[in-house]
């Protein structure tokens, strides 16, 4: 049995028809085992047991036996679920979040939990109450976040596919940063429920996988309607059947504003390249202008913000997780709050109260929801002239672990071309495109609502087509 | 005749009201029937607040509060919207209440009410959704407690807030606003008055045009008119002494029946009101036609339905539907022929009376029996059945039992003989109405016997009367009609 990494969804499925999912887990758990990259947080003791169980009930789920790693934000029954937060220190939750029940009927076997910002507050794992996870293509730089222990277990091969979930980015920029493909879904065509919110109105779970067909297979498991997620939306989409090697006739939209200030020269040439590459394949590219783009950041940040504030709220310390003591229930919660929530998580609830109280709620508050009508006009505008649009998925490569953690503005900014999508709800996936230093370089490929299929079909006829997404990084040492 | 309302007093009232009718809670399927329930046993990750639970809306609680809102002449509302209401409290497990907030439900309705010069208008600002949160539970008294303990189980509850115009200018009024109320609620059948905690009223109360002062806590409807009383007169107090009415909550304690001020906050709490994002709204407009086909009789018209149908004045009327049960169990009764004005007079005089002197309050009518338990001790209950009543009103009817004997009859039934026949009583206590010959022939052995006593009575002695009144009682076992025998030995004796 040759060396449990990198393998794509089929050549797993072709391991366990070959061995049994017992083995092919305890490979990865081995693997999981030897890794410096702290990637997991939490590793199942039930993994082993649970493949056993897919191998004697011959499970025939499209994904038997193959294992999975869950961002610490998603509820899995009796793992603990700690959004790398001290403050939830010791929570288990008692229920599944309906994306693990999707795949625990689709026969995965769940590795673990892989490590966050704090509650997603983030872009490098950097924040997390376990410390940075460590990008496998240079240790001494973060893999990006929040979901960046997902990225990192997959580039790492320390599992074969992961969720994460990306509320300005989370999925994206990992997948960017570790040189992995990564889809932001339509808002409304993943559920939530289980999935400790950020901010609502922004962040879908979104797969991480080494190659785009293994983005396909995961979405067909775990997309779909849920009536206990009231935004979800009853649309079926087949995401497999999108996948064809057939871009001729492609309209690219290319918007300028993605190209903006700041931007790294290697990370512009690798997108235009890969531009080039799609109209080499018969797709034709124009560029739009999306005027309201400069704008979105800001906005982002005060409605995640504000949404953070509230949602953050019921940490308290009087259910579960973290509590200190105090004199009476109101220094208990003070305390709780104080001692068990981050700088960075700390920062941005203090920002979106802030945002959202009497006499600032309309001046921030208000203002970034007009703007995010506008973000979203401007997304509609270039996607009825386009059928796609492409940019940068992130202005730079990693960047090194405490170069930014300081300074949370210039953290703030490498989100800009990824929050944008988020605003409108739009579906985004990052693949490799290109790299840089020996840095990987993401390319964003961005649809129209509930047009996962043409974002597919773009991106995987792009990696046909292309070599990025077979280089493997060094082993880490 | 018109009130002049001397001290230019203003009631307004927001009312709280628990939806505890609609089987499952606000945004989760856990059940609504908790009141019984061992604490946190009716609870879910959704009431809970558990990290990642999401609200799933129970249209129930929507049509529940559109009725709310055609009851009282209201505007309904396009589409659903909830904000987040945001403060710290343990009893929130969410650290936000989810309720509307500048788009509710219903909007600009009006109750018609008994005021002081005839009927009165009260005007409704706004009737909202939202959840209720959970309950604080102290060990010992809230003073000296060593530790509060919390119960979920009233987590996530439907209710509605009620926001009435200040148009109410007395303590009765403003009960009798509630009365209405809360009994428009019933007809609904989205609310049970008799559970606990089903309706929570704060009052926001001024004299001659001044300051409002808002007083928290009347938990009961029985409470309302305590608390208006003494909150007027303390304002009017503080003006007589020359001081001034500062805008404050005061907090009401029922049991000593006084208001007493809080400690004022330095700033207005600031809820930060936001969208709830995991809620779309809900287009509700399209509903509303179903919803009417579907809509109960509500009180004003039932009086005057029964005035018509059944001939009986309007204060049997009025006070017939001042509860559905009740109104519900006299249509039972005339149903099965009786005599609709002989069944208003046993429902509402005596049966209801009944009721009252003894701390009953209607609790169900199940289409055979009306049901009550004790106000004050919630363990007692009582019932009457519709069959019962019937063949009681019959006999009294017929002139098989006097009207005394069969008011004794429904007070048997109240003291605990339930499930007994009204016959049963009757044979049992023997109230039978004697025959008028039996109680002739009692009369004529009693003169016969009692020679010394007859002319003691002939010789002017009143009191030996009584005493030959007492010897036919006896000899017809009570079941003579007292008044008759006297009659009867005065006629005998006197020529
Ligand atoms: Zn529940």
């Amino acid at each position: 049995m040759s060396e449990a990494k990198w393998m794509s969804v089929a050549q797993v499925r072709e391991q366990i028809r070959n061995n049994s999912a017992e083995e092919v887990t305890a490979r990865y758990l081995e693997t999981i085992g030897k890794s410096k990259l702290n990637g997991y947080v939490t590793v199942s003791e039930k993994a082993v047991e649970q493949a056993k169980e897919i191998d004697s009930k011959g499970h025939d789920g499209p994904l038997a036996g193959v294992p999975i790693a869950i961002k610490d934000n998603i509820s899995v029954t009796g793992l603990p679920n700690t959004c790398s937060s001290k403050i939830l220190e010791g929570y288990v939750p008692p229920f599944n979040a309906h994306v693990i029940e999707k795949l625990q009927a689709a026969g995965a076997v769940i590795l673990g939990k892989t490590n966050m910002d704090e509650f997603a507050m983030g872009s490098s794992t950097e924040t997390s109450c376990y410390g940075p996870s460590l990008n496998p293509w240079d240790p001494e730089r973060v893999p990006g976040g929040s979901s960046g222990g997902s990225a990192a277990v997959v580039a790492g091969g320390e599992a074969p596919f992961a969720l994460g979930s990306d509320t300005g980015g989370s999925v994206r920029c990992p997948a960017a940063f570790c040189g992995i493909v990564g889809l932001k879904p339509t808002y409304g065509s993943v559920s939530r429920y289980g999935v400790v919110a950020y901010a609502n109105s922004l962040e879908q779970v979104g797969p991480l996988a080494n190659n785009v067909s293994d983005i396909a297979v995961l979405m067909d498991v775990i997309g779909g309607y849920d009536r206990r997620d009231s935004t979800s939306i009853d649309r079926k989409i087949a995401y497999q059947e999108a996948l064809k090697d057939d871009i001729k006739g492609l309209k690219i939209g290319v918007p300028k504003e993605f190209f903006g200030e700041g931007i790294d020269p290697a990370v512009e040439k690798a997108v235009w390249d890969s531009i080039h590459r799609c109209e080499d394949l018969g797709a034709s590219w124009e560029e739009v202008s999306m005027p309201n783009i400069p704008y979105a950041l800001a906005s982002y940040y005060i409605i995640a913000m504000s949404e953070a504030s509230s949602n953050l709220a019921r940490f308290d310390g009087t259910r579960y997780g973290y509590r200190d003591k105090g004199e009476n229930w109101h220094s208990m919660i003070s305390k709780t709050r104080a001692e068990g929530f981050g700088v960075e998580a700390k920062r941005r609830i203090f920002l979106g109260t802030y945002a959202l109280s009497a006499g600032y709620h309309d001046k921030y508050y208000l203002k970034a929801l007009k703007v995010r009508t506008l973000v979203k006009q401007d997304f509609d505008r270039a996607l009825s002239k386009a059928d796609v649009l492409m940019a940068p998925t992130m202005p730079n490569p990693a960047f090194k672990i405490g170069e930014k953690i300081e300074d949370p503005l210039t953290l703030y900014l490498s989100d800009v071309n990824t929050c944008p999508i988020n605003l409108a709800g739009v579906p985004s996936l990052s693949v490799p495109c290109g790299f840089t230093d020996g840095l990987p370089i993401g390319l964003q490929v961005i649809g129209k609502p509930f047009d996962e299929a043409t974002v597919l079909r773009a991106a995987y006829a792009f990696e046909q087509n292309t070599d990025h997404h077979t280089r493997r990084p060094p082993e880490v040492a | 005749m018109v009130y002049e309302n001397p001290d230019g007093v203003k009631i307004g009232l927001e009312i709280h009201v628990q939806l505890n009718k609609l089987n499952t809670k606000m945004f989760c399927g856990c059940s609504s029937k908790y009141h019984d329930s061992a604490p946190n046993t009716h609870t879910c990750p959704i009431c809970l607040g558990l990290p990642g639970a999401l609200p799933v809306l129970n249209k129930k609680t929507v049509e529940a509060a559109i009725k709310v809102g055609l009851a009282l002449e209201g505007e309904i509302a396009e589409e659903t919207q909830f904000h987040r209401k945001n403060y710290f409290y343990p009893d929130l497990p969410k650290g936000f209440q989810v309720t509307q907030y500048d788009y509710p439900i219903v909007s600009k309705g009006k109750v018609v009410i008994e005021g002081e010069d005839g009927e009165h208008t009260v005007g409704i600002w706004r009737a909202h959704m939202e959840e209720d949160p959970g309950k604080l539970v102290h060990i010992g008294s809230i003073e000296k407690s060593k530790g509060v303990l919390i119960d979920y189980n009233r987590s996530g509850m439907p209710l509605i807030e009620t926001v009435t115009a200040p148009d109410m200018r007395t303590p009765k009024e403003g009960r009798r606003f509630l009365d209405k109320f809360r009994n428009i609620l019933e007809y609904l059948d989205v609310f049970d008055g008799n559970l606990e905690g089903a309706m929570r009223v704060d009052a926001n109360v001024s004299v001659y045009g001044g300051t409002r002062v808002e007083v928290k806590n009347i938990s009961s409807h029985k409470g309302v008119e305590k608390a208006l009383l003494y909150e007027i007169m303390r304002q009017k107090n503080v003006i007589r002494r020359g001081g001034k009415i500062t805008q404050e909550t005061r907090h009401f304690d029922e049991a000593r029946g006084v208001t007493i001020g809080m400690r004022t906050k330095e700033e207005a709490e600031d809820y930060r009101y936001f969208r709830e994002p995991d809620l779309m709204p809900m287009k509700v407009s399209d509903w509303i036609p179903r919803i009417k086909e579907t809509f109960p009789e509500l009180p004003d018209a039932k009086r005057s339905r029964f005035i018509e149908q059944y001939g009986i004045t309007d204060m049997h009327a009025k006070s017939l539907t001042s509860k559905i049960m009740l109104a519900d169990f006299y249509e039972g009764v005339c149903k099965e022929g009786t005599d609709p004005k002989q069944a208003a007079t046993w429902t509402a005089d005596v049966l209801l009376g009944e009721f009252n002197y003894r701390d009953l309050v209607i609790s169900s009518y199940d289409g055979s029996t009306i049901g009550c338990i004790n106000d004050k001790d919630h363990s007692i209950t009582n019932s009457v059945r519709v069959a019962d009543m019937v063949k009681l009103i019959s006999l009294f009817a017929d002139g098989k039992i006097s009207d005394r004997a069969a008011v004794e009859v429904v007070r048997s039934i109240l003291d605990g003989e339930e499930e007994k026949t009204p016959l049963q009583i009757i044979e049992e206590k023997g109230l039978f109405k004697a025959e008028d010959d039996l109680v002739t022939k009692a009369v004529s052995e009693a003169i016969a016997e009692n020679e010394a006593a007859v002319q003691d009575y002939l010789g002017g002695a009143e009191k030996s009367l009584n005493f030959l009144v007492g010897q036919v009682m006896k000899k017809t076992k009570g079941t003579a009609d007292a008044k008759t025998a006297r009659e009867m030995l005065v006629k005998e004796l006197k020529g």
